[in-house]
């Protein structure tokens, strides 16, 4: 059969931004997915907003668009580059949602393009619910019972059919968006509307719970000669009701029997031939009733997925990269497996001889007004995956990888001795939220039975009983000290995944004690590879995990080695931009002949692709892990500084313990890092730093905060990205923060610093070499004002409104600093502009979340040449000493998660929880931004009423702002004291009440769809709280909306410049680069 | 407290595990199996007879035992290795525990061991001659002793040890889930199956295809069958070496010659294949897992089989009135054959699975097809 040769072009559609429900497994899937296709010599055009991909690499694709994903755009795309064919489903929902719509919209009749590896068709009946169910009667699968209901009125009378609690789903949206389970009428009315809302074709469906069920997923691949292979089967330990996103998971199903199973594989095969896939990969999801084993089909997806990229690190089969060949024609025996190195071809069933298990991290500590129970919609942000010889192993392993400050399955310190804690316990089980799986630990220290545990969590007893396993473990290891830990004894609890560190805890001594003492006893762990064939045959693929067994594996070799460490889950702060790094570095220092090591955690990343480095350890990264690893591979340099806070964290220990950490040193990190050294060095410097003191108690802080002088951004000394940091505005402010938000005492201070008000923010990147020469990388002006979390608001590169001058200061500026810090690869540096005063927020020694997006504007791959300078490459060698300044603007707009969170305020502030990042390129600033805008899905307003209402402190800014609202044909309404500002200053305006002087108020208007954009800026508790509806409900009813005067205000002169641009290929730019 | 075990190799490898069956020792040919889910039917295929499995999933024995998932009476390994056996089995339908089930059945088994080290010695050394003891006192060089001393299976004729004494009738159908009952299909043909060591599910999936059947000892002569007038002749799977198997092999000559429609599975198919002149051979490790693909020539497919063979048919040596129908992926070699001047087909996989997948259970279907047309 073999590939197709009437097919030149193909256009693969990426998934956009990082969203909940949508990460970084779709850069994985993708960026094989290109990779595969331009193997096979066909041209790849790809088109992806999101600038911290690896997908979107100049090198991924031949024509690299980062451009709004959206099917306008694309038809702009497809019309200049004439692709042959579409292949939709690497880009998760977004991309299918956008190929259904290139084809509803004659755009793929109209060039004569292709849809491959999903039909149009297969698409809709997979993902319209009704069509499905129909579907699976067919084929005599069951479903649910459950009905369509396009109104309240229809699904009320659908409800009294299938009982409570009912599950309440809205057909398209991202992860689950809008659904949920209502237990009463009112919770149903609720949930229903919602979803009727959220729901782009206004539909939601109502079903009968299965509740307590277990859940199983099948990852089923297929080829156009009907060939159907199963990678990898998957079940939940959270049982149906806990949306399998945010399920803990375990590969493979571990309580089917084999006619169990096989019922569930052909059932997933004839859901494939239903459905119409015809090539490619699928999964799909099935509840089975633990009593009676009753089978119903939850749900398919004809594409690659966030499980697909699961299965394929539990298994070593590269799903995408084969799905992509096979819609191209090959057929899955003509395509070799490669992890046996080609020795067996790719159709067959991965068997593996380990235990995966897959938890899930969550970020509500961001979103502290936000309900964190689990339920069918998703609300993690990230996973962390662990591989082990055991359940209990890998469980264990996974739990320390999560970074939540957990070393094993520590206890969630809820009082059981108590019958109020009891009963919260028994609650906790029950309606879980993301520390379950810490409760049911807490469950048996609590005396309760397996069985009790079952009927309250509905967890499988299979699981449950590795649970108590290691609770009585842990105790016997608290009762008999450290003396009972001989060689075999400290081998039997390695076994079962007790870390060092949790090991210390309970004996009541330290990690560094254990560690020695295991050491002695000659405990150490092997490593074992991922073959995709449990051994049968042999692999040269180094891909492997640790254990404690007889044989090791791992066959280091004599080569120069160099060790990049991952950042490990994904989190709100810390996300794919520096999985991005982490390969490029492996990609940069594989290519100058280092053999590359890499380790990490995080399943959905391109960094734990087996192909990526030389040799993949799939391990936690705390120090334990990663000392053994140093240990038996010792490698020549370890990178630290491009994983985020979870290497850097390891930094000064690994040192310690003898790890050749390159690049800057840790000592500069620190330096950096502690508030007290960093202000002798700016001082030295001679440069200037927002006023700023530490304050050890209430007192204290009201005085040192007189003396700086209010506004004052405030936070706890011990916590990083922003948590729980506040603008306070005046002693009350002060008082009342240091009342509700912090302890404050000796050992844990508050800090203070001067809140510059209406600064610019400006962010600068620059590499370091040993012999200290500097090269800028970017200067990245916010929007957003100073007080905004940078990693929220959004930039342009070049800056728009920086003098030259000022632009020369902030280089001469960073250019000092990397010097003093004797830095050696990447810094970012953090700046307020007030005036003509240049002042200095922060400087970040390491990778920044900037990175990716500036190397795409400049075309500069910052993070592969700084790694070259930290394996001690100049950057004279290397030939890359000039800035590069684009004459073309690119302008980064964050994602915010605010819809999947009710009652969180999307106000923004200087806590971070943005999630991702879309970019926008264009001719000029205005284009740019309006493009960004485009590419984050935010609505460009319609002509109508344009509601204003802002702080004093930015009426006089808000002016200007209005006028050009005005100017542009929109009517203006604003509340009393902005309504009397902008008429006093000759600007019509219409009045209208707040929510609390009566009505009909400003949410009424909003609910009644008469507004079409918002600019509403606020400062104070209160009155933060007071206009909290405004901000909620235009988000709920997708009326768009600014909560600064500079968002405002680009956002207004972006209007300019919407759909006039053309569309330009990365490839494009960078050639205008360096012509 | 745990009671310990061991394992030797011929080669020497010596492997320290603690008891999770039976107490005291067996020897047998090692092998591992790579199917992740089926450790019951595996245990009661009575291919296994005098072989020592080890199964490469870490955890064994999760969904306990039931009676419904035996693929015989009686459990045929000689004793099982494996990594852990779970503290608590949980399945709707189990109703024993593995270890119960084993000890039940008087079964030496160990676990605890480095099974993934056992396993790439056996795929890098071939499979070895081994000694299983489980007890309070164990003695390493005499277990090394027993290993070595195990004849190995090369010449050993296994089918008439596992065989049944007398002919049985058998009609039940496959087992089905949604009403935890057997299926009772109608008949439409009369088959005599002969037991080799035949699962139970290739009697049931015979038997949904309409045949009603008639289950003969291994070494019943083909006259006495031909007596019975059967629409079909089906030869079962087994332990052993074909070669060893003469009288089958005689047997199988008579019914080519007398053109009555006939299927083999396993030590069938080899059977076949010795009775058409081709020549068996043992194989290095052989083959034994769930996710083998094979390729049907008819329609170039790929079906995911279900494998347990030790000994194969050189494929070289096939005479020219066979057409191959089925070759392994995995190594190439042959795996089903069709006579082109007889009504005879046979397969080296397992298209009954239990365990294993479907994939490749239409050959039943072909068997059934033969004896309509021959009608």
């Amino acid at each position: 059969m073999a590939k197709r040769t009437d097919i030149k072009s193909i256009l693969i559609i990426g998934a956009g931004p990082i969203v909940i429900g949508q990460a970084c497994e779709f850069d994985y899937s993708g960026a094989q997915a290109c990779k595969a296709l331009k193997e096979e010599g066909y041209r790849v055009i790809l088109v992806n907003s999101n600038p911290a991909t690896i997908m979107t690499d100049p090198e991924t694709a031949d024509a690299v668009y980062i451009e709004p994903i959206n099917w306008q755009t694309v038809e702009r795309i497809i019309a200049k580059e004439r692709p042959d064919a579409v292949l939709p489903t690497m880009g998760g929902q977004t991309g299918l949602n956008c190929a259904l719509d290139l084809a509803d919209n004659g755009v793929l009749e109209k060039y004569g393009v292709e849809l491959i590896g999903a039909s149009r068709e297969a698409i809709r009946m997979a993902e319209d619910r009704e069509l499905f169910r129909v579907a699976m009667s067919d084929i005599g699968l069951e479903c649910p019972k459950a009905a369509v209901a396009r109104s309240f009125e229809q699904a009320v009378e659908i409800q009294a059919t299938v009982g409570y609690p009912t599950i309440i789903r809205p057909s398209f949206t991202l992860g689950g968006s809008g659904g949920g389970i209502a237990y009463n009428r009112e919770e149903f009315e609720e949930i229903v509307k919602r979803g009727l809302e959220l729901s782009p074709v206004h539909e939601v469906l109502v079903e009968e719970s299965v509740l307590g069920w277990k859940e199983f997923e099948m990852e089923v691949v297929r080829d156009k000669a009907d060939n159907c292979i199963i990678v990898c089967s998957i079940e939940n330990l959270d049982p149906m009701g806990v949306h399998t996103g945010d399920s803990i998971t375990v590969a493979p199903a571990q309580t089917l029997t084999d006619k169990e199973y096989q019922r569930l594989r052909d059932a997933s095969i004839a859901v494939l031939r239903k459905i119409g896939v015809d090539t490619g990969g699928s999964n799909v999801q099935f509840g089975v009733n633990a009593e009676t084993g009753r089978v119903v089909v939850i749900e398919m997806n004809p594409r690659v997925s966030r499980s697909s990229a699961l299965a394929s690190k539990a298994t070593g089969f590269p799903i995408a990269k084969i799905a992509a060949k096979l819609a191209v024609g090959y057929t899955l025996d003509e395509l070799k497996n490669d992890i046996t190195g080609g020795l067996t071809p790719a159709s067959f069933e991965p068997t593996i001889d380990y235990v995966v298990t897959k938890i899930p991290r969550f970020a509500f500590e961001k979103f502290p007004q936000a309900d964190a129970r689990l339920t069918t919609q998703m609300k993690s942000v990230g996973e962390v995956m662990a591989i082990g010889r055991s359940f209990h192993e890998s469980l264990q392993k996974a739990l320390r990888g999560l970074e939540i400050g957990k070393t094993g399955l520590n206890p969630t310190g809820l009082d059981i001795g108590t019958e109020d804690g009891l009963a919260t316990l028994k609650r906790e089980l029950r309606e879980p939220r993301p520390d379950r799986v810490f409760h049911l630990a807490d469950a048996f220290r609590a005396g309760l039975s397996l069985e009790e545990v079952h009927e309250l969590s509905r967890v499988d007893p299979w699981f449950l009983a590795a649970f108590e396993d290691i609770v009585l473990t842990e105790k016997e290891v608290q009762e008999q000290g450290i003396t009972a830990l001989d060689a075999a004894r400290v081998r039997e609890l390695k076994r079962l995944g007790f870390s060092d560190a949790r090991l210390a805890e309970l004996i009541k001594t330290d990690e560094a004690a254990i560690r020695h003492l295991r050491r002695t006893l000659g405990v150490r762990p092997v490593y074992k590879r991922v073959d995709s064939c449990a051994a049968e045959f042999a692999t040269t693929t180094a891909y492997m995990y640790s254990t404690y067994e007889e044989e090791c594996e791992a066959n280091p070799t004599g080569r120069n080695k160099i060790m990049v460490l991952g950042g490990g889950p994904n989190r709100i702060g810390q996300g794919i931009e520096f999985d991005y790094c982490c390969v490029h570095a492996a990609l940069a220092l594989r290519e100058d002949g280092f053999e590359t090591i890499m380790v990490n955690c995080n399943p959905e990343t391109v960094s734990t692709d087996y192909d990526t480095s030389d040799r993949l350890y799939f391990e936690p990264l705390t120090l334990e892990d990663v000392l053994e690893i140093v240990d038996l591979e010792k490698p020549k340099g370890v990178i630290v500084q491009y994983g985020g806070q979870t290497p850097l964290k390891l930094a000064r220990a690994l040192e310690a313990a003898g790890a050749p950490v390159i690049g800057t040193s840790p000592d500069s990190i620190d330096l950096a890092e502690d508030r007290e050294r960093f202000q002798q060095m700016i001082n030295k410097l001679g440069l200037t730093q927002p006023p700023n003191r530490t304050a050890r108690n209430a007192d204290e802080a009201l005085a040192l905060a007189r003396e700086i002088g209010y506004p004052l951004v405030v936070r706890p000394s011990y916590v990083l990205g922003g948590r729980a940091m506040e603008v306070v505005y005046d002693d009350a402010d002060l008082s009342r923060y240091i009342r509700e938000a912090v302890q404050v005492s000796n050992d844990s201070p508050v800090l203070l610093d001067r809140f510059l008000d209406h600064a610019v923010e400006v962010d600068v990147d620059i590499i370091a070499d040993q012999d200290g020469n500097v090269l800028v990388g970017g200067i990245m002006e916010h929007i957003e004002e100073a007080g905004v979390h940078s990693g929220d608001s959004s930039c342009s590169l070049p800056p728009y409104s920086l003098t030259p001058a000022i632009q020369d200061e902030l280089r001469r500026q960073v250019s000092l600093m990397a010097k003093e810090l004797k830095v050696v690869g990447l810094m970012n540096t953090q700046f307020a502009i007030q005036g003509d005063t240049v002042f200095i927020l922060e400087v970040n020694p390491r990778a920044s979340r900037t990175v990716p997006f500036v190397s795409k504007a400049t075309g500069v791959p910052l993070a592969k040449i700084a790694a070259r300078c930290m394996a001690g490459r100049s950057l004279v060698a290397q030939g890359t000493t000039r800035e590069v300044i684009p004459a073309y603007y690119s302008v980064k707009e964050a994602i915010f998660p605010f819809l999947k969170f009710q009652n969180v305020d999307p106000i923004l502030g200087p806590e971070m929880r943005s999630t991702g990042e879309v970019m926008g390129v264009g001719r000029s600033f205005g284009a740019a931004f309006a493009r960004g805008h485009d590419a984050a899905g935010i609505k460009t307003p319609p002509k109508g009423k344009v509601f204003v209402s802002v702080r004093d402190a930015d009426k006089d800014r808000l002016l200007s702002v209005a006028k050009d609202i005005a100017l542009r044909g929109f009517t203006l309404v604003a509340t009393s004291g902005t309504a009397s500002y902008l008429t006093g200053h000759g600007v019509a305006c219409e009045r209208i009440n707040k929510v609390l002087e009566g009505r009909p108020h400003i949410v009424d208007l909003i609910k009644n769809g008469e507004i079409v954009y918002i600019v509403n800026t606020t400062e104070g508790k209160q009155a933060i709280a007071d206009s909290f509806s405004i901000r909620r409900e235009a988000l709920q009813h997708r009326v768009t909306y600014s909560t600064t005067v500079a968002g405002a205000r680009a956002l207004v002169h972006s209007l300019d410049f919407h759909d006039t641009g053309e569309v330009h290929s990365l490839q494009e730019l960078h050639k205008e680069l360096s012509a | 407290m745990p009671i310990s075990a061991l394992l030797a190799l011929e080669d020497g490898s010596v492997f320290h595990g603690q008891a999770v069956g039976a107490t005291g020792e067996t020897v047998g040919e090692v092998v591992f199996n790579t199917a992740m889910t089926g450790y019951q039917e595996i245990l009661t295929d009575p291919s296994y007879a005098r072989q020592i499995v080890t199964l490469t999933y870490p955890h064994i024995g999760n969904t306990g035992c039931n009676a419904e998932d035996e693929e015989s009476a009686a459990v045929h390994t000689a004793g099982l290795i494996v990594r852990d056996v779970p503290r608590r089995a949980s399945n709707w339908r189990s109703s024993e525990s593995l270890p119960d089930y084993l000890k039940r059945h008087g079964i030496v088994a160990i676990a605890g061991i480095d099974t993934r080290r056992l396993t790439r010695i056996l795929r890098d050394k071939g499979a070895q001659n081994g000694c299983i003891v489980a007890g309070e006192s164990i003695d390493v060089d005499a277990a090394l002793a027993k290993a070595r001393a195990f004849p190995g299976l090369n010449g050993m004729d296994l089918a008439k040890v596992v065989s049944v004494d007398k002919p049985y009738g058998w009609s039940e159908g496959v087992y089905n889930l949604d009403s935890t009952t057997f299926n009772q299909p109608a008949k439409r043909f009369k088959v005599v199956a002969y037991d080799f060591g035949v699962k139970r599910n290739i009697l049931r999936l015979l038997a949904e295809r309409g045949c009603e059947i008639t289950v003969v000892p291994a070494q019943t002569p083909a006259a006495d069958v031909l007596a019975m007038k059967p629409d079909g002749v089906f030869l079962s799977n087994g332990p052993g070496d074909p070669a060893a198997c003469d009288y089958a092999i005689a047997a199988t000559r008579e019914f080519l010659a007398a053109k009555i429609p006939l299927f083999g599975i396993c030590l069938g198919h080899q059977i076949m294949g010795a009775a058409v002149g081709a020549k068996t051979l043992k194989m290095k490790f052989g083959h034994h897992g769930a996710n083998h693909p094979v390729k049907d020539h008819d329609d170039g497919r790929v079906l995911i089989t279900s494998q347990n063979h030790g000994f194969a048919v050189d494929g070289a040596t096939l005479p020219s009135n066979v057409r191959v129908t089925h070759t392994s992926l995995f190594d190439g070699s042959l795996q089903g054959f069709a006579l082109t001047d007889r009504p005879a087909f046979c397969f080296q996989g397992h298209p009954e699975a239990s365990p294993g997948p479907h994939d490749i259970g239409y050959l039943f279907d072909r068997f059934a097809k033969l004896m309509q047309e021959a009608r």
